[in-house]
């Protein structure tokens, strides 16, 4: 039972200089890790192909041992840098959501998401706000993995706080594995049970407890 | 009008047009066929109280024609454009969704049809089915979807790279699904400012059609039809029976494309803030 990335490269196109050049990675459910490096260095692009946004130019990822399905909820759920972008601006916040299934209350009470926000369109929220209806979104969706890639970057310290410990919660209760991706070393440590440093390519010596 | 933004002309172009299509088209529908009869009395008056736009040459009232003869215009000039818009959807769609081959296929034809003049294509498909409202009709709406549909393609080709139509497919939702519920609500404004850029030009082409002879049958008192036949009275002093009809044809239409073209920069986000 495991997300496994098997020796894949990736390049945007054939002009186009290798981004990820064969990586191995394996997260299995209710494990956690944090990716790491510094601006470039293809840790948006290796979150996009885990999720299935991306095709790996050679390699494969694999779910359980199997090719991430094309139909249906997929079992592994991207939430993305910049909220605004993975909402349709012309939707209400209520709509939205229910994108992602069945609202549910607890996540949007543990979120502080307040209703009237439900009615509003998505310009009419701060990015914050907007980024805990993906968060809230792609949990309703009954994901088995989440990958947040820099998800609380420009957030304030106590609104990252509070969604993380959403975020944790919720993995532990329905035995989620976890990539947190970050620039943000106590961040990393914070959420994570090993870390990743993509640039040097090796698990972080600090906190290293398998590779 | 300078003076006023251009949100406020096409809140006050819409009314006027508006209430002067419905009276048109209201007037046309409800005129009894005794309004326009002919009448040897009253055969070839100049305007007058009682017959503002002067009479015919079977002494039909000219005002009475003249609406009657905009209604029947506009309604085929309403559902030809309508026609073509969906076209314009329905192919601009399958253009930016559809197979590479499906897309260069579609943009062969949209250069055929629109390197053609428009006039000789509508002529030709219009006699091919038999002249009359139906040939006028396909002819008008077939030939009319080109530019529109080229519109929506790339609009189509924008909207598919967006990260929540992605999003949208990951959270197991189906193309059919993602088309009916993100991409086809994105293309209504388009739609209906494709719509009523194209109804100028159905109307025009209806009349010039059946000024020619090649559209409607000379009973439906169609603007083309009053035209055509007051052109054959102009060299007897009967002016009023063209200027009349023409002028108000030409009214109808320069509004209409005003409004579509302001509801089109209004839409265009690079002139919106204007
Ligand atoms: N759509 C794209 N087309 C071509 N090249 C791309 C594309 N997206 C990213 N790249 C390139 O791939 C490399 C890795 O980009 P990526 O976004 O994965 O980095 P990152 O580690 O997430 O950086 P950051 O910390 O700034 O988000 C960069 O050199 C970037 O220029
Ligand atoms: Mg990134």
């Amino acid at each position: 039972m495991a997300l496994e990335a098997k020796n894949i490269s990736f390049r945007y196109s054939r002009k186009e200089p290798w981004v990820l050049q064969a990586c191995d990675l394996s997260l299995a459910r209710g494990e956690r890790l944090a990716l790491f490096a510094p601006s470039g260095y293809g840790k948006t692009t290796l979150a996009r192909l885990l999720a299935g946004y991306l095709t790996p130019t050679e390699g494969q990822v694999l779910l359980d041992g199997a090719p991430l399905p094309k139909t249906g909820v997929c079992p592994v759920q991207l939430i993305f840098q910049h909220p605004e972008k993975a909402i349709n601006p012309r939707w209400r916040l209520k709509r939205v959501l229910e994108e992602g299934g069945i609202l549910r209350e607890d996540i949007l009470d543990a979120f502080g998401i307040e209703r009237p926000w439900l009615d509003r369109f998505p310009r009419e929220l701060s990015g914050g706000e907007l980024q805990r209806f993906c968060v809230a979104r792609a949990l309703m969706s009954g994901a088995d993995y989440l990958i947040c890639d820099e998800i609380s970057t420009m957030l304030d310290v106590i609104t990252q706080a509070q969604i993380w410990n959403v975020i944790l919660d919720e993995a532990a209760r329905r035995n989620m594995g976890l990539i947190a991706v970050t620039h943000n070393r106590h961040l990393a440590r914070r959420v994570a049970g090993r870390i990743y440093d993509l640039s040097r390519r090796q698990w972080d010596a600090a906190d290293s407890n398998g590779a | 009008m300078r003076r006023f933004n251009r949100r406020t002309q096409v809140v006050f172009l819409a009314a006027l047009l508006a209430v002067m299509l419905l009276g048109v088209y209201l007037v046309g529908a409800l005129i009894p066929e005794s309004a326009y009869a002919s009448n040897y009395l009253t055969a070839k008056q100049p305007p007058s109280w009682a017959h503002p736009f002067g009479t015919d040459s079977l002494g039909r009232d000219l005002l009475m024609r003249t609406l009657k003869g905009l209604s029947i215009s506009m309604t085929v000039g309403l559902a030809a454009s309508a026609i073509s818009a969906v076209i314009a959807v329905l192919v601009g769609i399958a253009a930016a969704t559809g197979a590479k081959w499906v897309d260069a296929v579609i943009n062969w034809i949209i250069d055929l049809v629109m390197g053609v003049p428009h006039t000789i294509l509508v002529i030709l498909i219009s006699f091919a089915l038999g002249r009359g409202l139906r040939g006028l009709l396909i002819g008008i709406a077939a030939t009319h979807w080109c530019s529109l549909a080229r519109l929506i393609r790339g609009e189509v080709l924008q909207l598919r790279n967006e990260t929540y139509i992605a999003v949208s497919r990951r959270l197991g939702k189906g193309s059919g699904w993602i088309l009916a519920h993100h991409l086809l609500p994105h293309l209504v404004p388009q739609f209906f400012v494709g719509l009523i850029l194209t109804f100028p030009h159905a109307i025009l082409h209806e009349a010039s059609i059946s000024f020619l002879g090649f559209g409607l049958p000379p009973e439906q008192p169609a603007i083309g039809i009053i035209l055509s036949e007051s052109m054959k009275y102009l060299s007897t002093g009967m002016w009023w029976s063209a200027v009349f009809p023409g002028l108000l044809l030409v009214l109808n239409v320069l509004l209409v494309d005003k409004l579509g073209d302001q509801l089109r920069r209004i839409l265009d986000p690079s002139s919106a803030q204007e």
